[in-house]
């Protein structure tokens, strides 16, 4: 449902991206890794329209989303929980779900609204604090429901796991691969190689800006390449 | 010393001046709040405001408080505008720029003003501009009683437009969150236009409850910004509640010293009080953040 073939973005002079290809199928999850710096955010920016791409395609269930505003990309249903979380502090934890369907599926407000809060009870609880004041798995976890808000075709996660306990993150993989098993496509944009690998059926690595590795999960937890760069083994 | 009546008066009128300069005030601190700008046009936008209040009443006998309406929509639009295919796009994203272009645009629009209407203060010829009210022994002037209730309702509906609707809640989103705005789909510049426009509107509505009671020169505006300025940096830079609880407050300063120091000094009071605030408490009564 997401093709990225021969993407190239960057900043200025410097060019991040370097050719990349990726493809996403619905009801996957596919897991994009890579050590810090490599263009992982960077390629998500330009996914959401935040960053003009320069090169390359990008195409979005059969329509090219190449140069699209982030407007028309977040209707499309293309919807991205960024590194960092980026809610909304000064606003309390309802008021940033309510936000997620801003631009899309709006009249099911409240059965998504509802839809979060089984997911999340903690965030029921929650609901009048001002989510700049929430501990950082919580603030994860109203990302994560501002971007289900929307209803997305294709969900984007940069690095949920950052930042958060070891009990935390398991809780958070565990959370991802239901909110998979319950149909919806996610596309897991990691540093976390081996929690990663565990849930995703397919991954690519990035190194310096273009592909190096990709195939199902298993061939590459099985590389021993990857066991040498990313394990340490 | 005077009498108490007297220095009962002298609050009450400042208070009801108060609202007014809160309303100016409000525009100034959204903008600030969401842009991050000081807009320095503003007092060049309140001008116009009143040369289109004086306008209205003189050519086309349209009566102050009947022109809120289609002024306040004119004024959301020129204010948009300005914004959205101005501002921002000669801004290029660098808030230095934009200070410039604002500080630019108020000496156009007042040296437009003045090749237009010269230098001469003119008023409105309302048959109501001097009545009163009689509560007990306190006179109340009645355009100034309007002002004051037009300005806490316009207060209270941009909060429940920032609390409860959607444009406000993407309002508030972007003033703090940019990139997570843009990503629930949130249109960053149009966010952006309609705050500015807001702040225009306010004005002209500032404008509608002033014109009855006072006069319009090209230079007028700058005068009302430099308070407005004081009571946002007094309420806290961006917030909504600190402009209408400083804006009073100022309005009963300026009076109380009017009446203690002479009228020429009401200002004076003003300054102080903006001194002082800026050395002991610069982030504002209400503001929460440096
Ligand atoms: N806004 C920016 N301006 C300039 N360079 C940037 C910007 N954002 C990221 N970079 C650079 O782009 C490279 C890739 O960054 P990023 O995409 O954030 O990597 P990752 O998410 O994989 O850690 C890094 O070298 C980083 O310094
Ligand atoms: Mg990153």
């Amino acid at each position: 449902m997401l093709e990225i073939s021969g993407l190239r973005a960057g900043y200025g002079e410097v060019e991040v991206l370097r050719g990349i290809d990726i493809a996403v199928h619905s009801g996957e999850i596919v897991a994009v890794l890579g050590s810090n710096g490599v263009g992982k955010t960077t390629l998500n920016h330009v996914l959401s329209g935040v960053l003009t791409p320069r090169a390359g395609s990008i195409t979005f269930e059969g329509r090219s989303l190449m140069g699209a505003a982030s407007t028309a990309i977040v209707e499309a249903g293309l919807i991205h929980v960024p590194e960092g979380r980026k809610i909304f502090p000064n606003m309390n934890v309802r008021e940033n779900l309510e936000l997620g369907s801003y631009r899309r599926a709006k009249n099911n407000r409240a059965r998504n609204l509802e839809r979060v809060f089984e997911t999340f009870p903690r965030l029921r609880e929650r609901m009048g604090q001002a989510a700049g004041t929430l501990s950082g798995g919580e603030q994860q976890m109203v990302a994560i429901g501002r971007g289900m808000m929307a209803e997305p075709r294709l969900l984007i996660l940069d690095e949920p796991s950052l930042g958060l306990s070891p009990l935390l993150v398991e809780e958070m993989f565990t959370l991802i691969r239901k909110l998979n098993a319950d149909g919806m496509p996610i596309m897991l944009v990691e540093q976390n190689v081996v929690q990663s690998l565990e849930i995703a059926q397919r991954a690519y690595i990035i190194e310096n800006g273009i592909v190096t590795m990709a195939g199902t999960a298993e061939s590459i937890a099985s590389d021993p390449e990857l066991k040498r760069a990313y394990l340490g083994l | 010393m005077y009498s108490l009546p007297i220095v009962a008066e002298a609050m009450l009128n400042g208070l009801l001046t108060g609202a007014v300069y809160a309303l100016i005030a409000l525009g100034l601190t959204l903008v600030y709040g969401v842009l991050h700008i000081i807009n320095f046009a503003h007092g060049a936008f309140l001008t116009c405001a009143m040369f289109a209040v004086w306008l209205a009443n003189t050519f086309l006998g349209l009566d102050p408080y009947l022109a809120i309406l289609p002024l306040t929509l004119i004024f959301f639009a020129i204010g948009y505008a300005v914004q959205r295919f101005v501002i921002g796009p000669a801004s290029h994203g660098d808030d230095g720029n934009i200070l410039l272009i604002t500080l630019g645009l108020s000496i156009v629009i007042e040296n437009a003003l003045l090749a237009g209407f010269r230098s001469d203060t003119r008023s409105l010829m309302t048959d109501y501009s001097f009545n009163v009210f009689e509560v007990g022994p306190l006179l109340i002037s009645q355009a100034r009683l309007f002002g004051f209730l037009g300005a806490v309702v316009v207060t209270g509906l941009l909060w429940l437009l920032l609390a409860a609707t959607d444009t406000g809640k993407a309002i508030r989103a972007v003033a703090k969150e940019k990139l997570g705005a843009r990503l629930v789909g949130i249109n960053v510049s149009h966010v952006f236009a309609v705050t500015f426009g807001i702040g225009c509107a306010t004005l002209a509505i500032a404008a509608c409850l002033l014109m009855p009671t006072f006069y319009v020169n090209p230079r007028v505006g700058g005068a009302f910004v430099l308070v407005a300025f004081t009571i946002v940096v007094l309420g806290g830079m961006g917030s909504i509640t600190g402009a209408l609880i400083g804006g009073l407050f100022i309005g009963v300063v300026e009076s109380l010293c009017g009446l203690f120091l002479g009228e020429s000094l009401g200002q004076i009071g003003i300054f102080i009080i903006f001194i002082l605030v800026l050395l002991f408490r610069p982030t504002g009564l209400f503001g929460a953040r440096a």
